[in-house]
């Protein structure tokens, strides 16, 4: 769809909406998964960026193990509902594996943190973190889930888990279902009409009165604007 | 990105020294004038138009760092712009100890393809500081003098606003503003009981179309990531590719210029650049030079043009070329609204930027610091992306519980899924951007040992910010909190004191930083004359907010677009009357 195109459509207002879109190819509607795995971001990039996203695709950080437990956390901290996936569901685990290159000053904490894990594990129920039961995973997670509450020992893995629970509300807030979750109804071209009446009315709010004549009216958005030598809008 | 390298046969009669708002506006204005123009630009060719160019309208999921910054792109990874703070094999310094963060963008448009389009006129107090309070120096020309062109720059490239009839804050050519969002609505009526006045925002993006060229706002908040049906203003889509399809203009992309060539005269005779395609050096002669590469790359470039003819550069004999430099002061505080937990959804996307502002509103000989700052406003349902939920260990404890008890921060689970999506859409945010006043003693100049990748010698800076910013970023502070608090808000994180200036931004952040080849009729205490031409070489001219004598609290690029209208009138005066 060339820009003249996309301009008749915008003219025109609501017919706009699904087509713009539309020179995305299916491909580009891609699960996350699978997006993070065909390249790097996509749109106008330079040349030293390409090669950065793919060098950092082509990298593995995280080992097997490490990436079982993460599968396991990542779901305690945003597990699936009636009304939405898991993060492992959408693809969680392997943002972050991105995410530990892309920042590398992730990494150091976030190793520590998933070894701290054995090393609890080993302390409270003599085996490794991956033998343990989901009562017994819960039981270590409330340790450091909660700053507030957390006894001092604990401070550095409080701080480990906070970045974990951060990266996972990150990877899956950013994702088509953590979209549909959240409730975001942006990103489609509209016409901004103000506040809907009756959240207006909710809030007790109006417009204030001396905009309300200046203000853009949805059906002029076509209308070429021209002004007299005062500044006054006349067409 | 499209490689352009020409022969060094080529001459012009005008060679224009970057693409951005300055470089832009000439290379429009120039050209028109029948003038051949060769536009030299040290990043790539850009157009958001093009399908393989867009960022505009694409998810997170598209990015697998899921939209978060980078090195090249800091303000997120579909941010149209390119460069960022830190740019690899172009590096500069600092002195003393002292702080300057220096933001570039090497792309055609240059950081109008960042910028948040605030689009304000400088006021008639505006040139006249000096006069008011004392400090500083008063400008050449007066509001007067730019006014045509504020007015020409409106009608040219679309800006939204409402006629306030405030004296200091110039009435345009208004395209209709949007409504408010609703997080306005509740900061306004905190600013109300604060006797804080909030008005519409002058931004520019076409709200209405201006002409047949350039599509109309869709309103999908995402201007920073460049417009694909030019609703909004970058120098790239509105001028530089306008300019090109009309007249004679050539566009040299990816290339870094290191020095104006001069003859025995001194007068300029064109450029010596490097490609950083093939990094060999080329030249290119013209009649006239226009820099528009910034206000520091500018003076870099003519500290850097050092001949026989001028040993110390050009407009380097009086000591005055770096100095002044000065940015906007800024700081910022943010609150949450509960009354906003759990809001209703609707796309509340809007344009990208606010729909209402503060503009500067009290009187300086009442308060202990001079000169006076806007208010800046964000909020809202903002698209989700990398950092949504983020700091739930300390945002939790906004939320209550069933027994109405403050709820324990951090968590996970099904809860936690529940409270991202109960506090979202429900912060807000206040930036304060202010005038300082500008000083001898912050400077740029070049570094005797280090040069970038290309062999030329970069700048150092030395900056430090005095009281008078200071204190005008604790009034922000006060100002921020009184305003939250009365709009139901509850203020985020310390209040900022002393220990951190008030949290004052390092000098550069705000990236509105000026003055470094000022303007003035004494050619002993300036660089350029009043039309922007160098004293002591009249075929220079600088175009960006080099210029400015002195940076009001508006954002600068409308007043540079005006400045830049005006001078290459004046070239083409000057040309005609065989002058130059």
């Amino acid at each position: 769809m060339n820009r003249r195109e996309n301009l008749k459509l915008l003219f025109t207002g609501s017919v706009g909406t699904g087509l713009l879109l539309t020179g995305c190819g299916p491909e580009e509607q891609a699960l996350p998964e699978n997006a993070l795995l065909a390249g790097g971001t996509k749109g106008y990039r330079t040349e030293e960026e390409r090669k950065r996203d793919q060098e950092l695709l082509s990298e593995t950080f995280f080992t097997e193990e490490e990436i079982k437990k993460l599968n396991i956390l990542v779901d305690i901290i945003i597990p699936k509902d009636s009304e939405s996936p898991s993060a492992t569901e959408v693809g969680v685990p392997e943002f972050m594996e991105f995410i530990m290159k892309d920042m590398p000053n992730n990494q150091t904490p976030m190793r520590g943190g998933l070894m701290w894990l054995d090393y609890e594990a080993d302390e409270k129920f003599g085996k490794p973190f991956l033998e343990l039961s989901n009562d017994q995973v819960i039981e270590i997670v409330e340790l450091v889930a909660w700053p507030e509450r957390a006894s001092p020992e604990y401070q550095g893995a409080v701080k480990w888990f906070n970045m974990l629970r951060n990266l996972t509300c990150s990877g899956y807030f950013s994702t088509e279902a953590g979209w549909k979750y959240i409730g975001y109804k942006g990103n489609q071209p509209n016409v901004w009409d103000g506040v809907p009446q009756e959240v207006m009315d909710k809030h007790g709010f109006s417009l204030p009165e001396k905009y309300i004549p200046i203000y853009l009216k949805p059906e002029q958005r076509g209308v070429v604007a021209t002004w007299d030598d005062e500044g006054n809008l006349i067409g | 990105m499209s490689f352009q390298i020409k022969s060094s046969t080529d001459s012009y009669d005008v060679i224009i020294v970057g693409s951005g708002a300055g470089g832009g506006m000439a290379s429009k204005v120039l050209s028109e004038a029948g003038l051949s123009v060769a536009v030299v630009e040290a990043g790539g060719d850009f157009d958001p138009a093009k399908e393989e160019d867009r960022t505009q309208l694409r998810p997170p999921w598209e990015s697998p760092r899921r939209g978060a910054g980078t090195r090249i792109r800091p303000f997120g990874d579909f941010d149209a712009a390119i460069g960022g703070w830190d740019i690899e094999g172009e590096p500069y310094t600092r002195k003393n100890g002292t702080e300057f963060d220096w933001f570039r963008s090497r792309m055609v448009g240059g950081r109008t393809n960042h910028w948040g389009r605030i689009s304000l006129r400088f006021g008639p107090n505006d040139f006249k500081r000096a006069s008011i309070d004392g400090l500083g120096d008063d400008w050449p020309i007066g509001y007067d003098d730019i006014k045509p062109y504020y007015d020409k720059v409106d009608k040219l490239i679309g800006v939204f606003g409402s006629k306030e009839g405030i004296y200091n804050e110039p009435d345009g050519f208004f395209l209709p503003p949007p409504k408010p969002r609703l997080h306005e609505l509740f900061i306004k009526k905190g600013a109300d009981q604060s006797n804080v006045p909030m008005i519409p925002g002058r931004l520019s993006m076409l709200t209405r179309p201006i002409n047949n060229e350039r599509g109309v706002c869709f309103f999908c908040r995402q201007c920073n990531r460049a417009c694909q049906v030019y609703a909004d203003f970058s120098a790239g889509t509105c001028l530089v590719h306008p300019a090109m399809k009309k007249g004679k203009v050539d566009l040299y992309t990816h290339s870094m210029v290191r020095k104006v060539t001069t003859n025995e005269e001194g007068k300029a005779t064109g450029v010596s650049f490097v490609s950083k395609v093939d990094m060999k050096e080329y030249k290119l002669k013209s009649r006239v030079v226009v820099l528009g590469a910034s206000a520091c790359e500018s003076a870099r470039i003519m500290m850097n043009s050092k001949s026989t003819s001028h040993p110390n550069g050009i407009g380097g004999d009086n000591g005055i070329l770096g100095r002044y430099l000065h940015d906007s002061t800024g700081a910022s505080r943010s609150g949450i609204v509960p009354a906003l937990f759990g809001r209703d959804r609707y796309n509340e996307d809007g344009v990208g930027g606010m729909h209402m502002y503060t503009p500067w509103w009290l009187d300086n000989k009442k308060l202990d610091f001079a000169r006076g700052y806007h208010i800046e406003y964000s909020g809202g349902m903002s698209q989700p992306g990398y950092g949504e939920g983020s700091g739930m260990d300390a945002m939790r404890k906004y939320l209550k519980d069933e027994f109405g008890n403050p709820k324990e921060g951090g968590g996970y689970g099904e809860g936690l899924k529940k409270d991202v999506r109960e506090l979202y859409g429900a912060r807000i945010g206040l930036a304060g951007r202010g005038e300082s006043v500008p000083r001898y003693d912050n400077y740029c100049e070049i570094d005797p040992n280090t040069v970038d990748k290309y062999g030329i010698p970069v700048l150092r800076f030395h900056y430090n910010w005095t009281d008078q910013e200071i204190k005008q970023a604790k009034h922000m502070q006060d100002t921020f909190e009184e305003i939250l608090t009365n709009a139901g808000a509850i203020p985020l994180g310390k209040k900022q004191g002393p220990e951190t200036n008030y949290g004052l931004a390092a000098p550069g952040r705000i990236i509105h930083e000026v003055g470094t080849v000022r303007m003035g009729n004494d050619p002993k205490t300036s660089v350029l004359n009043s039309n922007c031409q160098a004293h002591t070489c009249n075929n220079l001219f600088v175009v960006d907010a080099g210029s400015f004598v002195s940076q009001a609290d508006k954002n600068p690029t409308w007043t540079i677009l005006a400045l830049s209208w005006r001078t290459s009138d004046y070239i083409v005066d000057q040309l005609n009357k065989k002058n130059i």
